[in-house]
């Protein structure tokens, strides 16, 4: 290895930023060698995006220093950030659709280089690193992963030796994330200095060399990855000890909730997205679905909440406890609702479904019951009740239950959903990313809400991105791949791989479905 | 025949006018601002142009043919530009709901167009003409001009109509073809996008929007010098106006491609001008009410058809409409 590997990188002393009232960063110390793969760690609105768009130009300091090879630099804008050669790939990707992948790398560079030039400077990135970009391909038809890699080879491209990733593994598939952590590891083999923002522990453990954390604005410290285990680092991060273990309550006396056969949905262009779907809920149990992101999930919910179309010959059937089965496909969305089937979606931008932002937290109880009652004036006390509710039992952090939802952090705001959802009682709860962008400590409380719903005798339906946690959570889980099942396998003996590669791979067609 | 030929030059004229509030609408788009003050841009830009030009022929004894055209175009582009430069201060640095400083700026500019073109017109009248500035704008090109049925369809117009058809291959090779045009199209559609890879998001809205208010400009002094034959009366900014909505129609019909703008605009003139024709080519009579809606008919049923089966690419930019402010949370 180089003399590089020792040379500092970046070095941020006595950060600070505020936004409005609220502190985001408190005289944060940091510092990245070449060479090396930082991770920086820490619970939701501890700050490690904002520190991180400091450094990328997207925000100005309030107060400190910034040095970058030693040299103290001012960054006002992500121009500034590329010239000093640090280059962010974002949580939210920020790539232009209508764009092919070549237009979104050379987007707002100087060089006079021909399109065919710039592919071939695109073709040996990819080949000096190893990875997989189509340059001609338009954004809109890449998958979450080549969008990343696309992210990647951009900041690559344009000479960065310092990347900040910001929760680069969130979307990926195992597969994919080891793949990119390979990737990772040829960058660092060839001196470049490397942040990674993440909430997964393993990942912290598995592939940086040193982590950086901070709590509640501050750095609370850097330590090497080799001393540290999950628990030490969740207890840095959290501030005090943490249980990280998922519960599997057994449930006795399953009860038939949910059945799904021959479901198809197809899209607005005609295409499939859903392909003869059918699978059985129970009540007392969590099915987990995985699958990579935009398979079907989304369009399984909706179907079976009443807010998607179906093609003909499908059926979700019903059974209320002690009822008969009853058709869902005839009935509307606030009927299924009133039957007990009760959707909690969180969408990637948490407030597009479900809540309304600038509202407070008692008006958005009140999008649930407004129907009820007869008088023409809308009644305030029962949804008042509920929020205050939902507040204390949930711990959701706001400075008031008429404060709009907008202004709450993401994992407060994805309690009040989960939170409204639950208190519906209802016999049959669909979750979706529920923990989506959570930290870990909020996460667990998410998971045990769900299991005292498994344990009072709901079918929870669990749409999640992490396998670990499907594995732990569900008892059973049932895979997508392209609009169909490609399996519906016992959590407790199945293993990550297997679902991995599940999720990817679809079984050729002709076997047992058209038994 | 001659009916026939009559409608086709009307509608290539009046098309034109449409096409410059288009181009101009267009680029301001790509930036991501929706630019309703377009009617209002193009009215500013007709009046000040014919008022420049009126006052040159008048100035002189012997008015130059050139002069008179640098002087009318430079001055409704300039006009046009610093329309927009209001509507891009207001909306792009002060970040102002882009639909309501539009409609204002509509307002706002037909009534600077028609005040300060009153002031042009003699006391106790209620139109004036610019005789010279008139014949320069619907100078024919002689020769090709006299070839019969081809001359007339294809070369009897001013330049006005050669130079709409060149700027509409120009602006649709800049925003295909070159590094500065694929910024462009990046700032209208995802601007935290273009900001990231270091694009000036505020310049590129400043150019954008005043250069594309300065085309807009040019079709208000095409009206006024050309489709007008030279005239501003009282009630031309009215005229200008309801001419101009077309041009923010048109872009949606021809979905923000400059190359189709060319046929579109003349489709429109077709369509507008049919009241006209139609009656004499086929011997039944239409309401002039009804026969003027069909441009807006047919871009509706464009909406109505594009809105289901629409590729991603003949969208409109993305961010349009939505101001863009880097450290929003």
């Amino acid at each position: 290895m180089s003399s590089a590997e020792h040379k500092l990188a970046i070095e941020m002393k006595n950060i600070s930023k505020s936004f409005g009232h609220a502190v985001a960063n408190n005289k944060v110390n940091l510092d990245v060698r070449y060479g090396e793969i930082l991770s920086l760690l820490g619970e939701n609105g501890s700050g490690k995006t904002t520190l991180m768009n400091m450094l990328s130009g997207i925000y100005f300091p309030d107060g400190g220093q910034i040095l970058i090879k030693g040299q103290e630099v001012t960054i006002r804008s992500p121009h500034d950030a590329l010239e000093l050669g640090i280059g962010m790939v974002h949580q939210h990707f920020k790539l232009v659709d209508v764009f092919t992948a070549a237009e979104n790398v050379v987007l707002g560079l100087k060089d006079k280089h021909s399109m065919k030039q710039v592919e071939e400077r695109i073709a040996s990135i990819c080949d000096k690193y190893g990875f997989e970009v189509d340059p001609k391909k338009k954004v809109y038809n890449m998958s979450v992963a080549e969008k990343q890699t696309l992210e990647i080879v951009k900041v690559l491209y344009r000479g960065a030796d310092i990347l900040i990733l910001d929760e680069p593994t969130a979307v990926l598939t195992p597969q994919e994330t080891e793949k990119l952590f390979h990737v990772m590891n040829n960058m660092k083999a060839d001196g470049k200095a490397i942040i990674i923002i993440t909430h997964k522990l393993n990942e912290v453990l598995s592939v940086s060399d040193r982590v950086a954390i901070l709590r509640k604005g501050e750095s609370v410290g850097t330590v090497e990855t080799k001393d540290a285990t999950e628990s030490s680092l969740t207890e840095l991060m959290v501030g005090k000890k943490v249980e990280l273990n998922i519960e599997r309550p057994l449930v006795k006396d399953r009860q038939l909730r949910l059945s799904v056969e021959h479901l198809s949905v197809d899209n607005e262009y005609g295409a499939k997205v859903l392909k003869d779907v059918s699978f059985e809920a129970y009540s007392g149990e969590i099915l987990g679905i995985a699958g990579i992101s935009g398979c079907g999930q989304k369009e399984l919910l909706e179907a079976v909440a009443g807010l998607q179309s179906t093609a003909a010959g499908s059926s979700i059937r019903y059974t209320a406890p002690g009822a008969e089965p009853e058709e869902l496909l005839e009935k509307n969305a606030r009927q299924i609702r009133e039957c007990g089937v009760a959707l909690s979606f969180v969408p990637e931008d948490r407030l597009g479904m479900g809540l309304v932002g600038s509202m407070g937290m008692t008006e958005n109880m009140l999008l649930r019951s407004y129907s009820e009652g007869k008088s023409p004036f809308l009644s305030m006390k029962e949804p008042k009740h509920l929020a205050k509710k939902i507040k204390k039992e949930l711990e959701v952090v706001t400075t008031g239950i008429n404060t709009p939802v907008r202004k709450l952090s993401g994992g407060n705001v994805q309690k009040v959903l989960v939170g409204r959802e639950i208190a519906n009682a209802p016999s049959v709860l669909m979750t979706a990313y529920a923990v989506r962008g959570l930290d870990i400590n909020t996460s667990y409380t998410i998971y045990r809400l769900l299991n005292e719903q498994k344990k009072k005798g709901v079918a929870v339906i669990y749409v999640g991105e992490d396998l670990d946690v499907l594995l732990a959570l569900s008892d059973r889980i049932l895979v997508l791949c392209e609009g169909q099942v490609n399996g519906i396998l016992d959590a407790k003996t199945t293993t990550k791989e297997e679902v991995g590669l599940l999720m990817t791979n679809l079984k050729s067609e002709g076997g047992t479905s058209h038994a | 025949m001659a009916t026939l030929i009559g409608w086709i030059v009307r509608a290539v004229v009046f098309g034109s006018v449409v096409m410059y509030g288009a181009m101009g609408e267009i680029l301001t788009e790509k930036a991501g601002h929706l630019n309703l003050g377009t009617p209002g841009i193009m009215c500013t830009g007709g009046a000040f142009g014919f008022a420049a030009a009126y006052a040159y022929e008048n100035a002189v004894d012997n008015p130059n043919f050139l002069v008179c055209i640098l002087v009318a175009v430079g001055t409704a582009f300039l006009a046009g530009a610093l329309a927009g430069l209001i509507y891009c201060f207001l909306t792009a640095t002060l970040l102002v709901n882009q639909n309501v400083v539009g409609l204002t700026l509509t307002i706002f500019g037909v009534g600077v167009g028609k005040f300060f073109g009153t002031y042009v017109i003699p006391e106790g009248a209620v139109s004036t003409k610019a005789v010279f500035a008139n014949k320069v704008f619907i100078a024919k090109i002689p020769g090709l001009s006299g070839l019969g049925i081809v001359g007339e369809l294809l070369f009897s117009y001013g330049f006005m109509i050669y130079l709409a058809i060149v700027l509409a291959i120009v602006v649709h090779l800049f925003l295909s073809r070159t590094r500065v045009g694929l910024n462009l199209r990046a700032v209208g559609e995802n601007p935290a996008t273009a900001d990231a890879a270091g694009i000036n998001v505020t310049k590129y809205k400043y150019c954008a929007i005043m250069i594309g208010s300065g085309i807009t400009g040019l079709g208000g002094v095409l009206y006024v010098l050309d489709y007008g034959n030279g005239t501003w009366a009282t009630a031309s900014g009215d005229a200008i106006e309801a001419l101009a909505w077309l041009s923010v129609a048109l872009v949606i019909f021809v979905r923000w491609n400059t190359l189709r703008a060319i046929w579109g605009s003349y489709l429109f003139g077709l369509c507008y001008w049919a009241y006209n024709y139609v009656p004499t080519l086929i011997g039944v009579n239409v309401s002039t009410e009804l026969a003027q809606m069909l441009p807006y008919i047919v871009t509706i049923v464009i909406l109505i058809l594009g809105c289901t089966h629409m590729k991603q690419e003949n969208q409109g930019p993305a961010y349009l409409g939505q101001s863009y402010f880097r450290e929003d949370r």
